[in-house]
C-alpha cells in the first residue's frame, strides 16, 4: 500500500498526491506526473504522428491535429507547474520517422516548450533510436530515488516510473466510467498514455496485475484525479453474483 | 400502358399484387416484336436483387411461348464477372438490374456504347426507392442515361402512395411532365387487432405474450406472414413460437441477418406452399409473389400506415380478394397506436414526410463515378444533374462545392495526396490517376449497412448468419444468443467470424438492434393524441381504456396542440417525462439536447431513455421549470454548438462520408472491420469539426440531422405546434403513463457533473471499504 503522502502545497487543481520510494509526487488529472522537489514533469506515450500513420496505412484520413491537442495539454501542464525538467517516458513518437514528419508549426511549438528546460527523451518501443530533436536521449534516467524508463521491469528496485501499457480502469459503482489511469503501489508507478487517440489496456489484465503489488491504487484521470483500489481481474468462473447495492 | 407508350414519362400507381410489373413491359414487348433490332431496348430497375431474377423468369415464359427472339437477362452483384463484361459489350434486349448495378455500369468508359440505343427504362417499386438516397442516386443515373440515349422514355411502377405528383416529379426528367395512371384499388382490407386473451405487458417489444393466439391464427389459415419490426424480436418470437408449436406446424424464419442460402431455402419453401408461416422482417416487404399467403400478422406497433398497408397487401396477392391482416400490439402503449393505425387504414389516409432536396453526398459520389467513365465539362454535368428531380433546384455554387470536394477532399484534407482525385485539363475534369477508377467503383452505392460479422459453428463450415459487429463486440465467451431460431454459445472471434457452439435449452442473451428501429409517423402520433382527446375509449380493450382513465385521474393525458411534462421522484433519482410524440429518433435527440441544457443548469442529469411517444430523463436534481429548457432557440443552439461527442451525429457523418467517397467501405479486397471504420470516422469527424467547421460533409451531416436518425425537424415542428402551451406537473410518484418508460430498454447514460458526483461517491466508498480513507 502506498504510504500516505505529506500533503503537497501549490499543486494544480484536482491532483492526487502520493509517495513513491519516499518522494512526494502528484498525479495530475491530465495524466502527467509532477514531482515538485525535482521541479520535474513526466509524461508518457505521447504517440505524436499516430493520425498521420493511420492515414498512410489506409484507415480514414485523419488530419494531423492530434499533435496540437496533446501539445496544448502539455503547454497547460507546464504553465501550471512551472516545471524546469521534463521527462518524456518513451513512445513519444509513433514511429521512427514521425519526428521528422512533424508539421512545421507543431515542431515550433514543441521547441518553444523545450526552450530553457532540461528535457529528456526516454527510448520507447515505438521510438527506440535517438530523435532528431534537441534534448537528452536515454534508455533510462535516474533522479533522486526515482528511475524513469519506458517499460516496467519485474525485478526493478523501488522508485520505478514507467509507461508503455496505457492502463485504463473502470470505476466500480459508477457504470460506464472508464478512464486512463496511473497505477501506483508505493514502489512503482505506471503512467497513463498522455497522447490522444491512443488505445488502452484494462488494468485487470494479468500483465498489469502481476507488476503491481498488493494494495495498489489506480488513479483515474479526467476532470480530477481520483484514486481507488486498483481493480483486479475477477476470479474465474463461477462469476460472483452480486446484487448491485448501489 | 400501351396507349401511353410514347410519353416521355409515366407513373403507374397500383396496389400490391396488381400485376403492374408485367404491364410496365407491355410496350417493350410490342415494340420488340415489331422491330427486333440488336442492342439494349429496355432497362428494368428494382430495389431488390431477388425481384430481378423473379421478373426475368416470369417474363421469359410468355416471350418464349410466343416464339419471340427477345433476349432477357438480369444483372446484380451476384452476376459473374464474365457475364457482366459481355453484358456491357453485347447487351440483351431487356436487362433487369438494381440502381447500384446501373451506377456501376455507368462508371465504365464504354457506358456510352452500352446504352446508346436504350429506348425505355422501367423503375419498379419506385415508392420504396424514392424514400432513400438509393433513389437520389437512381435519378442522377437516369439523367446520365438520358444524355447517352436522348429518346429515353421512363416508366415508374408504384404501390399506393400519399403524394403521387411528388413521385412523378421524382421520376420524370425535370421539367418534363409525367402522366399518372391509377389502377383500381381493389376491395378494402379485412383488418383487426388480435385478441390474445391476456393483456400485453407494460413495456418492451416482441409480443411473446400472444404466441398461443398467433399459433391459433396460423392453424386456421393456409400461409401466414408474421412481420416484426426488428431482427432480434423476430428471433425471439420465432423461438417462442417453436416452444408452443406442439403440432409441429412447418414454420420458418427470414431476416437480413441470416445466411443467404438459408434465406433462399425459406423463400423456395414459401413459394412452393410448404410452409404454414414465416416469421420475418422488412426483407419480405417488397416484390415477389410469396405463394398463397392468406393472412398477414404485424407484431409490434405498425409505426407507419403506408408500410402497414403494403404489408397487408402481401396477403391474397390477387386483385379482387380483400387482404386479411391482424395487428398484435407488443405493449400497452402500442394498443393505442394499433387502434389509431386501424382507423387510418379504414379511412384510407396514408402518411409520408416530404423529402428535402437531393443530398450532396450522393452528388459527390455521382461526380466521382462520372469521372471514372471519362472526362466531363463542369457546365455539362451541372446542366445534366439539374434535370434529376431531387436536384432540380441545386445551385451552381453548391454543385461547384461538391466538385471541389470530389477533386480535393476539401480544405482540411488538401494536405493528403490520396484525396487529390480529380484534375481539370483543358476545361475537362478527369481522374488524376486512372487507377483510382477501380477504387471509386468499389465504393459505389448508398446503402451503408451496419457492419456485420459472420456467425459459424466451431469446427464446421456452414455459416448460420450474421450479427452486427457492435453486438459481437459486447460478447464474452460463454454468452448465449439467438440466431436462426436456435440458442448458441459464443466461443470466440476468429478472423472476423464469430465462432459458436450449439447451446440448446439455455436462456439467450439477446441482441438489441437499436439502429433498425423506425420512428412512428407524424400521422400516427397525431391520431394517437386525437384518440386520447376522445375521453372515453369504447373501441379499446378494457385493460388499456382503464389505464388511460387512471392516467387522466392522477395526472392528465397528453393533448393535441399542448405538451405534457411530468416530474416525480423515483428510485432515488429525480425523473422527468416529456410526452412529445415526435417519434423515437426525435425523442432520442430531445433527450440528448435536454440533458445537455440540464447539465448547464447544474441539474446533474444521469441519463435518459426515449420511445416514439416520450423521453424520460433522470438525474440528481429536480427540474424546477421545464419551459426555459425547451426554448426552441436554445435547443437549436445546442444542436449547432454541440454537434460533437454524440454517437448518432457521428454515425450520420460516417454514412455521409462513405457515400461521398471520403471513407472507403472496402480497400482493394481487404475489408476494414466496422469498428475500425467507425473509430476513424469518429476521429475524422471531431477533427473536421474543430478545424474545418464549414466542410461540405459537416454541412451534409447537419442537413441530415434535420431528419433521419437525429430528426431535429420534428422537434421543431412539435414545439411550433405547442407554441408555449406546456403543462409541467409536479407529482409525488410515478404516473400510469410514465411507468412503462421505467422498464424501457435502451437507456442512455449522460456524462457530466452528475456522473462525476457519483464517481466521487463511489471512489470514496471504495477507499473507505479498503480502509484507506
Amino acid at each position: 500500500m502506498p504510504p500516505a503522502a505529506a500533503p503537497l502545497s501549490g499543486l494544480p487543481p484536482g491532483a492526487h498526491s502520493f509517495a513513491l520510494a519516499g518522494e512526494a509526487l502528484a498525479a495530475l488529472p491530465s495524466g502527467a506526473l509532477w514531482w515538485p522537489a525535482g521541479a520535474l514533469l513526466c509524461v508518457s506515450d505521447l504517440h505524436f504522428g499516430t493520425a498521420a500513420r493511420q492515414a498512410r496505412f489506409g484507415a480514414a484520413p485523419l488530419p494531423p491535429y492530434e499533435v496540437r491537442e496533446t501539445l496544448a495539454q502539455l503547454d497547460a501542464d507546464l504553465a501550471a507547474t512551472a516545471a524546469r525538467r521534463v521527462v518524456c517516458l518513451g513512445d513519444s513518437f509513433d514511429d521512427a520517422g514521425a519526428s521528422a514528419r512533424l508539421d512545421a508549426d507543431d515542431r515550433l511549438w514543441l521547441l518553444r516548450l523545450m526552450a530553457g528546460r532540461d528535457w529528456t527523451w526516454i527510448a520507447g518501443n515505438h521510438d527506440p533510436a535517438p530523435l532528431d530533436l534537441p534534448g537528452a536521449h536515454r534508455a533510462a534516467l535516474v533522479a533522486g530515488a526515482l528511475t524513469f524508463r519506458h517499460i516496467a521491469q519485474a525485478d526493478a528496485g523501488p522508485g520505478e516510473v514507467s509507461g508503455h501499457y496505457h492502463p485504463k480502469a473502470r470505476l466500480p459503482g459508477a457504470p460506464g466510467f472508464r478512464r486512463p489511469c496511473f497505477l501506483i503501489d508505493g514502489a512503482r508507478a505506471i503512467l497513463p498514455a498522455y497522447g490522444r487517440f491512443t488505445g488502452g489496456l484494462d488494468c485487470t489484465a494479468p500483465a498489469l496485475c502481476d507488476l503491481m503489488g498488493p494494495g495498489a491504487l489506480a488513479v483515474l484521470t479526467g476532470a480530477r484525479a481520483r484514486a481507488i483500489p486498483m481493480p483486479r481481474a475477477a476470479p474465474a468462473a463461477p462469476r460472483p453474483r452480486r446484487s448491485s447495492g448501489v | 400502358m400501351l396507349a401511353r407508350a410514347a410519353d416521355p414519362a409515366t407513373l403507374l400507381v397500383a396496389p400490391t399484387g396488381g400485376g403492374k410489373t408485367l404491364a410496365g413491359f407491355l410496350p417493350t414487348l410490342a415494340e420488340l416484336s415489331e422491330r427486333p433490332g440488336p442492342g439494349l431496348h429496355t432497362l428494368y430497375l428494382s430495389p431488390l436483387k431477388a425481384l430481378t431474377a423473379d421478373i426475368a423468369r416470369n417474363l421469359r415464359a410468355p416471350v418464349e411461348g410466343a416464339g419471340l427472339a427477345i433476349r432477357i437477362e438480369d444483372r446484380t452483384g451476384d452476376t459473374g464477372q464474365t457475364q457482366r463484361k459481355r453484358q456491357r459489350a453485347d447487351p440483351p434486349h431487356i436487362l433487369l438490374t438494381t440502381p447500384e448495378s446501373l451506377a456501376l455500369m455507368l462508371s465504365y468508359e464504354d457506358a456510352g456504347r452500352t446504352f446508346a440505343g436504350l429506348r425505355r427504362v422501367v423503375v419498379d417499386e419506385i415508392h420504396a426507392l424514392a424514400d432513400s438516397k438509393r433513389g437520389d442516386l437512381l435519378t442522377l443515373g437516369l439523367a446520365r442515361l438520358q444524355r447517352l440515349a436522348p429518346g429515353l422514355r421512363r416508366v415508374g411502377l408504384s404501390a399506393t402512395v400519399e403524394d403521387p405528383p411528388a413521385l412523378a416529379r421524382f421520376l420524370a426528367r425535370h421539367p418534363h411532365p409525367c402522366q399518372i395512371l391509377f389502377a383500381d384499388p381493389g376491395p378494402p382490407p379485412d383488418i383487426a387487432m388480435l385478441d390474445a386473451g391476456d393483456p400485453p405487458p407494460w413495456a418492451g417489444g416482441g409480443g411473446r405474450y400472444a404466441v398461443r393466439a398467433v399459433l391459433d391464427a396460423v392453424r386456421r389459415h393456409r400461409t401466414t406472414l408474421i412481420f416484426h419490426n426488428t431482427r432480434a424480436q423476430a428471433e425471439l418470437f420465432f423461438q417462442a413460437l417453436w416452444m408452443a408449436n406442439d403440432e409441429g406446424l412447418p414454420i420458418g424464419i427470414h431476416h437480413g441477418s441470416l445466411a443467404r442460402d438459408q434465406r433462399a431455402r425459406v423463400e423456395a419453401a414459401l413459394a412452393a406452399g410448404q410452409l404454414r408461416a414465416v416469421v420475418c422482417t422488412g426483407t419480405l416487404d417488397l416484390g415477389i409473389d410469396w405463394g398463397d399467403v392468406d393472412l398477414v400478422i404485424q407484431v409490434g406497433a405498425p409505426k407507419n400506415v403506408k408500410r402497414l398497408v403494403q404489408r397487408i397487401g402481401r396477403a391474397n396477392h390477387r386483385y379482387n380478394a380483400p387482404s386479411k391482416a391482424l395487428l398484435v400490439p407488443a405493449n400497452r402503449f402500442e394498443v393505442v397506436e394499433c387502434a389509431a393505425a386501424l382507423d387510418a387504414v379504414r379511412e384510407g389516409t396514408l402518411d409520408g414526410e416530404p423529402r428535402g432536396p437531393g443530398p450532396r453526398d450522393v452528388l459527390c459520389q455521382h461526380i466521382l463515378a462520372t469521372a471514372a467513365a471519362g472526362p466531363f465539362a463542369a457546365d455539362d454535368l451541372y446542366a445534366e444533374v439539374t434535370t434529376a428531380g431531387p436536384y432540380a433546384a441545386l445551385s451552381r455554387a453548391a454543385f461547384d462545392a461538391c466538385l471541389d470536394f470530389a477533386a480535393t477532399g476539401g480544405y482540411a484534407l488538401r494536405a493528403y495526396d490520396r484525396w487529390q482525385r480529380l484534375v481539370c485539363r483543358g476545361g475537362l475534369w478527369g481522374l488524376r490517376d486512372p487507377r483510382s477508377a477501380a477504387r471509386i467503383r468499389q465504393n459505389l452505392g448508398t446503402i451503408v449497412g451496419t457492419e456485420t460479422v459472420a456467425v459459424r459453428l466451431r469446427g464446421r463450415g456452414a455459416p448460420l448468419g450474421e450479427v452486427e459487429e457492435d453486438f459481437a463486440a459486447t460478447l464474452t465467451p460463454g454468452d448465449t444468443f439467438l440466431i436462426g431460431g436456435e440458442v448458441v454459445r459464443y466461443e470466440g472471434l476468429r478472423e472476423l467470424t464469430v465462432e459458436v457452439t450449439r447451446a440448446p435449452g439455455r436462456d439467450p442473451k439477446v441482441a438489441v438492434f437499436n439502429g433498425t428501429k423506425f420512428s412512428t409517423s407524424t400521422l400516427l402520433t397525431d391520431r394517437i393524441l386525437g384518440l386520447f382527446a376522445a375521453g372515453a375509449w369504447p373501441g379499446l380493450p378494457a385493460h388499456t381504456a382503464d389505464w388511460l382513465a387512471l392516467q387522466a385521474r392522477v395526472s392528465r393525458l397528453p393533448e393535441p396542440g399542448r405538451l405534457l411534462v411530468e416530474s416525480f421522484p423515483h428510485d432515488g433519482r429525480e425523473q422527468t417525462v416529456i410526452y412529445g410524440f415526435a417519434g423515437r429518433n426525435a425523442m432520442q435527440t430531445l433527450g440528448l439536447l435536454l440533458t445537455k441544457e440540464m447539465e448547464a443548469e447544474g441539474l446533474a442529469p444521469l441519463g435518459f431513455v426515449a420511445t416514439d411517444y416520450a423521453t424520460l430523463v433522470w438525474g440528481l436534481e429536480a427540474v424546477p421549470d421545464i419551459v426555459p429548457l425547451l426554448d426552441p432557440d436554445r435547443l437549436r443552439a445546442g444542436l449547432e454548438g454541440w454537434l460533437a461527442g454524440n454517437a448518432v451525429m457521428k454515425r450520420t457523418f460516417r454514412n455521409a462520408a462513405i457515400v461521398a467517397g471520403l471513407i472507403e467501405r472496402q480497400n482493394q479486397g481487404t475489408r476494414k472491420t466496422g469498428r475500425q471504420a467507425t473509430f476513424s470516422a469518429d476521429i475524422l469527424y471531431d477533427a473536421l469539426r474543430r478545424h474545418d467547421p464549414g466542410h461540405l460533409l459537416l454541412e451534409v451531416t447537419r442537413e441530415e440531422a434535420m431528419r433521419g436518425l437525429v430528426d431535429f425537424g420534428r422537434i421543431e415542428a412539435m414545439l411550433a405546434r405547442v407554441g408555449g402551451r406546456i403543462d409541467h406537473l409536479r407529482l409525488r410518484r410515478v404516473t400510469p403513463l410514465a411507468a412503462p418508460l421505467l422498464l424501457e430498454p435502451g437507456r442512455v447514460p449522460v456524462e457530466g457533473k452528475g456522473r462525476e458526483r457519483l464517481a466521487d461517491a463511489a471512489a470514496a466508498r471504495l477507499l473507505a471499504e479498503a480502509g484507506l480513507a
